[in-house]
């Protein structure tokens, strides 16, 4: 069983904490949860837990950022983005601070704490705000990957992490770049653009599609923002249909950014959005949700399939 | 404070609230009242008491300033521009298109400004942020931050008052413009804050009381607050809204409202008349 990326996350910014004196943690009561307590326990001198304050932990971080401090800010994803945002649009976006928003347990994946607890809106939040890199972890290679260049590139960056494992779906040698996106599966009939752990969801689903005669490509579109537009392009010319696929309402977010993409190139190809339907979850095992609010393999294999109609 | 050093900082207020009348009459927006209760605060800031000018400003062991009640940024650019961090004559660009001297303070654009603030509240917790890295990092550097008395309506000044204490920011000394007005009438008709002292002492504050509007009076506190050790200062400015000009002492209308010719008359004239 694949690591949870919560803990993937907990050594990696340990490891990195290690290499970079520059970087800060920041934490709102929540650092068991997030993982962020790995580094804490390490560099505590370099570890503030900011209690329940989302806001001011945010516009601390931004100090720190502007004294050329790296700091990661973490706690739930629906807390930071909401609570968080003011400071965010202020001061990361407007100012350009270089703040790492660390958005845990994204999703769904804090499935029985309920709707309160779910990060459904984050990335289309996060993503209307000039110069914010938007960025989201589909596996656990990817997440040190993007450790590592929140604190290489001087950008500020919202990242999107998840509670729970997500299976390997990129090989070793795997080269991320940011602003890009990677075909993770090749196919010819419609292209699966996906994000998070929707990336292993579409690679199950186009397994199903295979034996239904259907020949599915996967994208994991791990930067949301900037988008590969390019990419995006190519992949709607090539397979003639799109299903974007992410954890997140359709509103927005993935299937909103590939849909932007899409118009402003005059590509017209039949899309399907797989993702939260514009309305809330509720508490329940995390497979029985995703199944009930559409964002499991079947769901994903059956907007395949609709959207293969459609051509 | 000698004398000399009060008379001169007194004189560079009366020439900052002209300038600032000025200015506000001949773009008819920006704040007045705010600006004029900052004004003795602000100076003995940047001509006084801290660290700071053109030629320092990349140093991080410089002091930094820190305006959270940000609509008082005409009174911000009238002491960066004397300061030397732009031409003076610019101050006449003030909220125009394409102007770096936007409405509210903008740290990418305006050279001297620390943070970009207006979002009441939010600049409170970067300066703490400020202060923690220059502790961290050994510093000795102060980190002042200016706060509303209707800004701390806002629960993140509090959520920051709790962490300035619990990680012992004795290099941040917060200074309250206590004017007891806001936008909409006097703190007591919008939001009473009880006994504010008391308030920030029940954070874990040093609490100085004095006249905002004495420099002599606000650099003893600075010199008190630097003196405490292992605790935020904050320094209550008692202050009044609209200072110096007789008909918006006090008024919560003249909070954002355009000076028309009339009031540019009268204003200038209670300023010292035509210079």
């Amino acid at each position: 069983m694949a690591k949870a990326i919560r803990e993937v996350y907990g050594e990696t910014i340990k490891k990195y904490g290690e290499l970079n004196k520059d970087i800060v943690v920041l934490d709102a009561d929540v650092s068991g949860s997030t993982k962020s307590a790995m580094f804490g326990k390490e560099y505590p001198d370099r570890f503030y837990n900011c209690g329940i304050c989302e806001y001011a932990m945010m516009g601390m971080a931004a100090g720190m950022a502007k004294s050329g401090k790296i700091p990661f800010v973490n706690t739930f994803a629906v807390f930071l983005t909401t609570l968080g945002s003011l400071a965010a649009r202020t001061f990361m976006s407007y100012s350009g601070l270089p703040i790492k928003m660390m958005g845990a347990y994204g999703g769904m994946s804090d499935a029985f704490d309920g709707a309160t607890h779910h990060a459904l809106e984050d990335i289309a939040m996060m993503r209307t705000l000039p110069g914010v890199n938007v960025m989201v972890a589909s596996d656990a290679q990817i997440t040190d990957w993007m450790v590592k260049t929140a604190i290489e590139v001087k950008e500020p960056m919202y990242i999107r992490l998840s509670r729970d494992a997500a299976p390997d779906c990129h090989p070793a040698d795997a080269k991320f770049e940011l602003g890009k996106g990677m075909v993770v599966r090749e196919g010819s009939d419609v292209t699966i653009i996906a994000c998070g752990l929707m990336v292993s969801t579409a690679i199950t689903a186009a397994e199903a599609l295979a034996a239904k005669g259907i020949s599915a490509r996967v994208v994991d579109m791990y930067c949301i923002k900037p988008i590969d537009a390019e990419l995006i392009e190519k992949c709607a010319k090539e397979t003639g249909a799109v299903v974007t696929a992410e954890e997140h309402s359709v509103i927005g977010g993935l299937g909103g950014a590939v849909a932007e993409v899409l118009a402003k190139a005059g590509c017209a190809v039949p899309t399907e959005m797989v993702g939260m339907q514009d309305r809330h979850g509720e508490s329940g095992p995390y497979k029985d949700i995703l199944h009930k609010y559409g964002m499991d393999a079947e769901a994903v294999a059956a907007a395949a399939e609709k959207a293969v109609s459609r051509k | 404070m000698t004398n000399e050093k009060k008379q001169e900082l007194d004189a560079l207020c009366l020439k900052f609230r002209r300038t600032l009348i000025e200015i506000l009459h001949e773009k008819q927006t920006g704040h007045p009242g705010g600006s004029l209760s900052v004004c003795e605060i602000l100076t003995n800031l940047y001509f006084n008491d801290a660290n700071i000018s053109p030629e320092n400003i990349n140093d991080r062991s410089r002091d930094k300033i820190i305006l959270c009640k940000g609509h008082a940024a005409p009174m911000l650019y009238i002491e960066l521009a004397h300061k030397g961090f732009f031409p003076v004559e610019e101050l006449h660009t003030l909220r125009d298109i394409n102007s770096r001297l936007q409405g509210h303070p903008c740290s990418k654009e305006t050279p001297g400004v620390e943070a970009s603030t207006g979002p009441l509240g939010a600049g409170y917790p970067l300066a703490l942020g400020v202060a923690l890295a220059d502790m961290h990092d050994d510093i000795d550097a102060y980190t002042y931050a200016i706060l509303g008395d209707g800004e701390i309506n806002e629960g993140v000044v509090w959520e920051t008052a709790m962490n300035a204490s619990k990680f012992k920011a004795d290099k941040l000394i917060t200074i309250l413009d206590w004017n007891g007005v806001q936008l909409d009438g006097t703190t007591e008709q919008i939001m009473p804050m009880g006994d504010i002292e008391l308030k920030w002492k029940a954070f874990g504050y040093n609490t100085i009381v004095c006249d905002g509007h004495d420099v002599a009076a606000l650099s003893a506190a600075i010199e008190t607050a630097k003196s405490v050790k292992g605790v935020p200062s904050i320094i209550l400015a008692k202050t009044v809204k609209g200072k110096g000009v007789s008909f918006m002492e006090g008024k919560n209308t003249w909070h954002g409202a355009p000076v028309k010719d009339a009031d540019y008359e009268q204003a200038m004239k209670e300023l010292g008349g035509a210079q």
